[in-house]
This record gives structure tokens, C-alpha cells and sequence, in this order.
């Protein structure tokens, strides 16, 4: 699957400029899904990249694995979801020096919260390269009741947890790594625009 | 630029070459406070020369009571600093200008590592004291050539912290060693001649730091260079800017206002339009971009001079 394009926005929106080789420094690389391949792909342009690198990989139901592996990063660990992969990840981040690189390849939601996770640890933001591969779909924040929506993929969408019919925004949280919903009907009640599936 | 008049109520030979000052307000009222890395200009009346030199402050940030600086006499200087060491005395009334940082710590940081080279050591004085009461961590590198030169050794608290390089001790420093192993949210402050804040700059790219994480601070005095002449745009005169004198000093001199602040090329202040160049502007600030400086339409007056056969300017 090739990077995704997203079109024009606000500026506060993400934007994923690609992955592109640091060299041989200390590296912390996250990838979920598609995003073996933009991995698959810097290794390609650098073999270095590997010599110092902690690589995790989340398949989300792809069979990218042992291509990775074969890459040889100085480790290699596979985790079922990004809240298994967290403690991990932390732990990387915790023990990491100046210096480190951190590449993130895959979902929005993958790229937003490893992003906050790592921006928390006190990774300066010029450390940390991203880019998106796969499918499209975001990770929501309910401005109401606050609760979590996954991988939402049509604009309005109904919150998870408080079930208010939300407008999908392209005003992201940094903290949060998540978008922001806001109730689409709340001027006029029950007029609930026709939902579409969100593009890129 | 608010300034004020300021009595000298202490001075004190830190070292052969380096004494300390403190500023009082001459009614004991108190003075606007300022954060660590902060400088003040202070206005040295010299025979017919009005002579204004950037100092950082070491006293304590909140202590709105004095300032303090730290000066390095600089005998093949342009004379401000022999000036202060000198002619001035306790009781004296100078004028000095509301603090101004440049060099502020970032507060975003986890940890703060400071590296000083001689007298590079001042800002830092002030900052520590801000890091104390904030309780955040940090590293201070001072890097001096003998221990006699070493004013800053009166000046720092006794610290486990606190690392002192001394060259012919042979204990320099080893920036590799220093920039190695920091944790992450860690950020590089660097102040002292040009060769070390390279030096910085150099070992940090090399161990894969990114470039917000290193800030650095370098006060220069306008270098000498040979005579020129400036027209001005607006109303036709011509200005000459003398060997030992910078071209905001002859602005100024010929009753020309232009806004300045660091008068050290460093805080973009006195940033000016150029009109036409005939000739090549020397840019020594640390102000204008690289394509800025070579497309020579800007020049910054307190540090930049001109070689050439005319030099207009947007004045």
C-alpha cells in the first residue's frame, strides 16, 4: 500500500512527511499494519537504520512479521494492539538518550497517540518522523462526554459512549493523539446531516 | 528602550581581569525583575563617545533589590569595558536598560545542560539561580584556561552539578562525554566564544540531536574594519562610520534613529533595508538568514559593516 496523500486542511491537522534515514543513531520504530512497509521501504534506502533499532510491530491482521524480522533490528517484538505494545513502548522512551530517533508508520490513531506518548517522555517534536500507511480511519474524542470512539470511518459517526450523533473535525488533539467530534445536531435536534464515508 | 539611572553601590575584583558591579535604583525603589540569560545595556559616557555595551545579569532573578554584571576588561576592546574597570566607582550614576533575554532556559525541558566557556559563565549565574528555585535538573560545564582566569569560580555555588574544566590542569572538557547518555527532553545551552558553541553544535549533530534542543548565546563587540560611507534613502545625507566605530554608532551619532536592542547582532532589532549595494556587506550577526546575507538587501548596523563604492539604506 502506498503513503497516503491527505488533502489540504487546517494547519493545525497532522501531516505525515514519510520516513527518512537518520543514519546508524540509537532508533525507536512503531509500526502498525501497512506501516511495515514504509518500514520495509527505509530499510531499504538505509540498511544502517536497523544497526541501532528497536522495531515493534503491531500486524493488525497483515503478515508483514517475519519480512520485518528479517530486517534484523537490534529487536524485534510483535504486539497484538497499541495498549499491549504501550508498556514496551514507555519503557524504550524511559531508557532512551538524546539523540534517539522515533519513525512511526501506520494508522493516524497508531502515529497520534505514540506521538503524545513520546512528546510526554520529553522526545522533541524534530525527532519524531511519521508516516501514514493503511486505511484511513480516525481515532475520535467525544468533545461532550470525552469517551474514545476507534477507528471511525464515516462523518457523522455516533459516539461510542454517550451515543450523541458526532461531526467528525479536523481539529486534533496533540495531548490526546485523537480528532475532535462535536454533536452535529445540537442547534437542531434529530437533523442529522447524510452520513459519508471520510476521505483522505 | 526604558532605561533608568542606576547608582554603582558595589564593585569587586572577581579575578585580574574580571570585576563585578551592582546597580542600585538611587531611591532604593525596586527594579523590574527578569528571568535567567537576561541582559542590560548599559550607557557608558566616555569624553564625546557614548559608549553601549550588552552585559548579561548574575544576580538573582527575583531579587528586584540591584543588578549585577560580571565584566571581562578587554585591553584591544573598543573601550567600554576599560571604561567600567577604569573610571567607574561606587556612587557613580549610569544609565541601564530594562532586562531583555535572548538566552531564556526553556522551560519545556526535562534537563538543562549548560556549558560555559570563560566568560561565557555570567547568564548561566543568573539561570542557576532560577533552576534552584524551580528544582529542575541540570548540568553546568564551565570551560576556562587556568584557574586564576576563572572569575566564574567566585560566582558558582558549590554544586555536585557544577563540573570546572581547566585546560592547563589538563581536565578539558569532552564534549562527546558531556552530549552522550542525556535523557530525553533534554536541552543544550551554550555560551562562550564562537569556536565552543561549533564545537556544540558539531558533537550534537554527530550524536543525532535535533537543532531545537541547542541554544546558544554569543556576545560580540562590533568588529574594527576599514572606514565606509552610507547614504541614507530618505533625506540624501551621507554618514561616515569610522574604523573603530560601528555603523549604529555613526547613525546614531549623526542624530539618526534607529530602533536596537542586543547591539550584539543577535536579537534582529535594528534589522535594515538596503536599497543599493555597490560593493559587499560584511554580516557578522548571528541575526540574518544565509540567503538573507548573500542576497545583501538587509544589513544589521550594530555589528555589519560595507566594503565598496556606495551603500544605500532605507533610512
Amino acid at each position: 500500500m502506498p503513503r497516503t496523500h491527505f488533502s489540504p486542511s487546517i494547519t493545525t491537522r497532522p501531516v505525515y512527511p514519510g520516513l527518512t534515514s537518520q543514519g546508524a543513531t540509537p532508533a525507536i520504530l512503531l509500526a502498525d499494519g501497512a506501516g511495515a512497509e514504509a518500514i520495509l521501504d527505509l530499510a531499504a534506502q538505509d540498511r544502517s537504520v536497523m544497526d541501532r533499532a528497536h522495531l515493534m510491530f503491531i500486524p493488525a491482521g497483515t503478515d508483514f512479521g517475519p519480512r520485518l524480522a528479517a530486517l534484523n533490528p537490534r529487536m524485534y517484538r510483535e504486539a497484538p494492539s497499541f495498549a499491549a505494545c504501550l508498556e514496551r513502548f514507555r519503557k524504550a522512551l524511559a531508557d532512551a538518550h538524546m539523540g534517539t530517533q522515533l519513525y512511526l508508520a501506520g494508522t493516524e490513531g497508531l502515529i497520534g497517540q505514540a506521538t503524545a506518548e513520546a512528546l510526554a517522555a520529553g522526545l522533541p517534536a524534530d525527532a519524531i518522523q511519521s508516516e501514514h500507511r493503511g486505511h484511513i480511519a480516525r481515532r475520535m474524542q467525544c468533545v461532550h462526554c470525552k469517551g474514545m470512539t476507534e477507528n471511525v470511518t464515516t462523518d457523522p459517526f455516533v459516539c461510542s459512549h454517550c451515543g450523541l450523533t458526532l461531526f467528525v473535525r479536523d481539529h486534533f488533539s496533540r495531548r490526546l493523539g485523537a480528532f475532535q467530534g462535536v454533536c452535529v445536531d445540537a442547534e437542531t435536534p434529530g437533523l442529522i446531516p447524510p452520513v459519508q464515508e471520510i476521505k483522505p | 528602550m526604558s532605561a533608568q539611572m542606576l547608582r554603582v553601590t558595589a564593585r569587586e575584583a572577581l579575578s585580574p581581569l574580571v570585576t563585578r558591579f551592582r546597580f542600585e535604583h538611587p531611591e532604593g525603589a525596586a527594579l523590574p525583575l527578569f528571568s535567567g540569560g537576561a541582559h542590560v545595556v548599559v550607557e557608558m559616557p566616555d569624553g564625546d563617545v557614548l559608549r553601549r555595551n550588552a552585559y548579561s545579569l548574575i544576580s538573582d532573578p527575583l531579587d528586584g533589590s540591584g543588578y549585577e554584571i560580571a565584566v571581562r576588561r578587554e585591553d584591544g576592546g573598543r573601550g567600554g569595558s576599560v571604561f567600567l574597570h577604569r573610571q567607574v566607582v561606587v556612587g557613580d550614576l549610569l544609565r541601564i536598560s530594562a532586562p531583555l533575554n535572548l538566552f531564556a532556559l526553556d522551560l519545556r525541558a526535562k534537563k538543562h545542560v549548560m556549558i560555559a566557556g570563560g566568560i561565557g559563565i555570567t547568564p548561566f549565574v543568573a539561570q542557576l539561580k532560577q533552576l534552584a528555585r524551580l528544582q529542575m535538573p541540570f548540568e553546568l560545564h564551565y570551560a576556562a584556561r587556568s584557574r586564576a582566569e576563572a572569575a566564574g569560580l567566585a560566582l558558582l555555588p558549590d554544586l555536585p552539578q557544577i563540573h570546572v574544566h581547566i585546560s592547563d590542569e589538563g581536565n578539558r572538557m569532552d564534549l562527546g562525554a558531556v552530549l552522550g547518555g542525556q535523557p530525553l527532553g533534554t536541552h543544550v545551552y551554550t555560551c562562550g566564544p564562537e569556536g565552543l558553541i561549533d564545537a556544540v553544535a558539531e558533537t550534537a549533530a554527530r550524536l543525532g540531536w535535533p537543532r531545537g534542543a541547542l541554544h546558544s548565546e554569543v556576545f560580540m563587540a562590533p568588529p574594527p574594519g576599514t572606514p565606509f560611507t552610507v547614504t541614507l534613502a530618505r533625506s540624501g545625507r551621507t554618514v561616515t562610520v569610522g574604523a573603530h566605530q560601528s555603523l549604529l554608532e555613526a547613525l546614531e551619532a549623526a542624530q539618526v534613529p534607529v530602533d536596537w536592542s542586543c547591539r550584539g547582532g543577535a536579537c534582529g532589532r535594528c534589522e535594515t533595508g538596503v536599497s543599493a549595494c555597490h560593493g559587499q556587506l560584511e554580516h557578522h550577526d548571528h541575526w540574518l538568514s544565509d540567503d538573507e546575507k548573500s542576497s545583501q538587501t538587509k544589513i544589521m548596523p550594530c555589528v555589519s559593516r560595507f566594503r565598496g563604492d556606495t551603500l544605500i539604506l532605507d533610512l
